[in-house]
């Protein structure tokens, strides 16, 4: 068990206030501890965490380019067994390196059974360079490469499931997580650490000044995702999903007027039949990881 | 300093960077109401809320932010974002 | 021991005597040979490595990247679509100073599709910061590889180097090489210590970003170590000399170079075919001479415009073209013998393959002596 009170990532980095990924990467170190090796992709948490000479890394940590962290630490993963060296590999990426550019190395390294923990932090786009569409932007999210406008509700298609692509490559232990419930992060990252084989965690991570919202709000907005059904906390284990949170649900709407980035759903019209549709998407969630609470009727 | 070969570092130069200076709300910490859950030193996205002695809580005003996550999530209201004087 | 063997056989052979820690490369014609042979030695207990079967070249290399930043020794292969598929990890690696070694079993590019030799790939990174080692055959290409791991992870370099062989033409063809000893090749080539790796116990940050205001400082510094690399170049290459009989100190090697009046200058296999034109040719009175470049970055500015004082006429070979412009090789020698007043002629040649005759270099001459150049050698008219 890793000492949790630990700091492993230092204060000094340059991530917005607010910044959900930031508290991502500090949790993330709480589980691995200082005997792990960090890879982390091209994008916001590198680039707020290592202006050179600045680092906020208490680790050992290398960034190469923006899609090949999965197979860097493939030659890592390598290497320390033929040392016979111990420290934990574990990769830190975001949506747009794991699910779109970073495709081809993250399927290989999970194909090839490497002994990696591969950790996504989702903020749904290309935040780095100024918000753009991903494979994780979620139905109708507005981005700047997938615009609201007259013509355009936005993004139109639904999140990449990345969870069920990786667990049907074989790997042992799968899950999603979210800053809303820090304590069942720390408990997951460290699960998939101590699973022998490619594992993968997806952490929600809003970003306020992506999706739109007052910096404060991070934490109450992540935990609006999961209570909507919009996001869903589950496990699985060697490709079955053995436990997802529930929760007593709240219409879409709750977690939608929230964030700038569907504000076009509610202003200057409100589109019933593009909330239904993202309602829609929210049910199947509940349906397929089986998360209502189902509360008895009183007689 | 010379030049790092390979553009590396070793940790620690994070510390230079007082981001404090970025705020325009600063937290102040009631301990009278506070709980000690320990929820805002979980949550702090810079890391910069320690623990005291008694068990109650402070932020390190050389880092911290004032992008109030702390006093939104504190279960006791005792945390209130007050408009720094400049 | 002297051996009868196909070129990629004793590419892998010196490759299993450096004791790679981590092999990662992906297969591609004509490089297959070489890493199927190393497959086998680790499927054998011949070579004690983990070999990683990456989804495409991109991927071995960035492998290989991770594997040397954590401390091993690596390698890798490739050619041609598979370089240029590296090409962005090429510069993160030399950017990051890195001393992996990788084989080019050089072939053309694509398009139109070709699997046949020229040098354009590996030419083409020349701007990357990676070491660049031509072979004449397949002796030097076996040596180069041992020199190139000692060079490569000298504390004053630290740079990842290539070691091109001319692809089908040298990695397919049976010479007789002497293979050195596993003792001998430790002793020259000793256990990779890097200074810095990615170890818990003394926790680094590889890869940090640079603002514009040390970015510039960066690119200085690695310019400088790869210019400084021909000092342990040579160095390397006469401790090599002065070991197992062979001397490698020279980054250019002159052939009947003293009183030539026209010299062909030239990389790779060609030499051959050039060294036996000019053989022919003094028997008729000629005064032609061959300078071989062996080392092309650094480029060795200096040694060539020494060794070239005193010709009439410079001809160079290229096997491949800047398309739109001119030869690589060319225009770095031109830039060597700036002010000197000596014409120097530029000849496309061998692209794609196309079989290189005694003949062709009789024409490069014939044309040098007339003042005739910068041109494709062996156009087939009847095609056009």
């Amino acid at each position: 068990m890793a000492d949790k009170s630990c700091e492993l990532f230092d204060a000094g980095h340059r991530a917005c206030g607010g910044c959900g990924a930031a508290l991502a990467a500090r949790l993330m170190l709480k589980a691995a501890g200082p005997e792990s090796i960090v890879v982390s992709s091209t994008g916001c948490m590198e680039v707020f965490s290592t202006p050179y000479p600045e680092t906020a890394w208490k680790v050992p940590w290398i960034h190469s380019l923006f899609e090949n962290a999965s197979a860097v630490a493939s030659g890592i993963e390598s290497s320390l067994k033929k040392q016979g060296r111990k420290e934990k590999v574990i990769v830190m990426a975001g949506d747009g390196a794991t699910f779109d550019i970073g495709m081809l190395c993250i399927s290989g390294a999970f194909e090839r059974g490497h002994d990696i923990t591969y950790i996504c932090y989702d903020n749904e786009a290309y935040m780095n360079t100024g918000i753009q569409r991903s494979g994780a932007t979620p139905y109708d999210a507005s981005t700047t490469t997938s615009p609201a406008g007259s013509q355009s509700f936005g993004n139109k298609r639904p999140k990449k499931d990345m969870p069920a692509i990786l667990a049907a490559h074989g790997s042992p232990y799968v899950a999603t997580a979210s800053i809303a419930y820090p304590n069942d992060l720390l408990q997951k990252v460290e699960k998939a650490l101590n699973t022998v084989g490619p594992t993968y965690v997806q952490i929600h991570v809003p970003c306020c000044t992506g999706w739109g919202f007052e910096g404060e709000q991070t934490i109450a907005i992540a935990k609006l995702a999961i209570e909507t059904g919009l996001w869903v906390n589950y496990e699985m284990v060697d490709g079955k999903v053995t436990k997802a949170k529930k929760v007593v649900r709240k219409p879409v709407e709750e977690y939608l007027k929230t964030q700038k980035r569907f504000r076009h759903l509610f202003k200057p019209k409100r589109q019933d039949a593009e909330i239904e549709a993202i309602q829609a998407l929210a049910d199947k969630n509940a349906e397929k990881y089986g998360i209502d609470i189902k509360i008895a009727k009183k007689e | 300093m010379a030049l790092a070969i390979g553009c590396r570092a070793r940790p620690g130069k994070a510390r230079d960077n007082k981001t404090g200076s970025w705020r325009v709300f600063k937290p102040i910490f009631d301990h009278g109401k506070c709980s000690r859950c320990g929820t805002c030193q979980i949550i702090c996205p810079e890391g910069c809320i320690t623990e005291d002695t008694e068990g109650f809580f402070d932020p390190d005003y050389a880092y911290c932010k004032g992008c109030g996550m702390c006093a939104t999530e504190c279960p006791k209201d005792a945390i209130a974002m007050k408009q720094e004087e400049k | 021991m002297l051996e009868i063997t196909e070129g990629s056989m004793a590419v892998a052979e010196a490759v299993r005597l450096c004791r790679p820690q981590v092999v990662s490369a992906y297969p591609i014609t004509p490089q297959t040979h070489i890493v199927e042979a190393l497959a086998e030695m680790v499927a054998n207990g011949k070579l004690d490595a983990d070999y990683i079967t990456v989804e495409s070249e991109f991927s071995a290399l960035s492998a290989c990247l991770g594997a040397s930043a954590a401390g091993s020794r690596t390698y890798s292969a490739t050619t041609s679509q598979g370089l240029a598929l590296m090409y962005e990890v090429c510069f993160n690696v030399a950017g990051m100073r890195l001393p992996i070694v990788m084989t080019i079993a050089n072939r053309a590019m694509g398009a139109p599709l070709s699997i046949w030799n020229d040098q354009q790939d590996s030419i083409s990174l020349r701007d990357s910061g990676w070491l660049q080692f031509y072979a004449e055959d397949n002796q030097e290409a076996t040596d180069l590889h041992y020199i190139a791991y000692k060079v490569a992870e000298n504390p004053a370099v630290q740079l990842p180097a290539m070691v091109c062989f001319d692809g089908f033409i040298l990695s397919h063809t049976y010479e007789p090489v002497d293979m050195i000893s596993q003792e001998d090749a430790d002793k020259y080539l000793p256990k990779f210590s890097p200074k810095e790796r990615l170890d818990a116990a003394d926790p680094i940050s590889f890869g940090m970003y640079a603002t514009p205001e040390y970015y510039l400082e960066f690119r200085y510094e690695i310019d400088k170590a790869v210019k400084e690399a021909a000092v342990a170049i040579r160095a390397a290459g006469a401790e090599f000399g002065k070991m197992f009989g062979r001397d490698y100190s020279a980054l250019v090697e002159g052939y009947q170079l003293e009183d030539a009046e026209t010299v062909i200058v030239a990389m790779g296999s060609i030499c051959g075919t050039v060294k036996d034109t000019i053989d022919e040719m003094r028997k008729e009175g000629k005064k032609v001479g061959l300078l071989k470049i062996r080392v092309f970055r650094p480029f060795p500015s200096e040694d060539v415009a020494k060794a070239l004082k005193g010709a009439k006429h410079v001809a160079v070979l290229d096997k491949n073209i800047s398309l739109g412009a001119k030869g690589a090789t060319a225009l770095e020698v031109k830039d060597a013998l700036y002010g000197s007043g000596i014409p120097v002629y530029d000849y496309i040649i061998g692209l794609g393959g196309r079989d290189v005759r005694k003949k062709d270099i009789r024409e490069v001459v014939a044309l040098a002596e007339k003042g005739k150049g910068d041109q494709f050698i062996g156009l087939r008219k009847e095609v056009l």
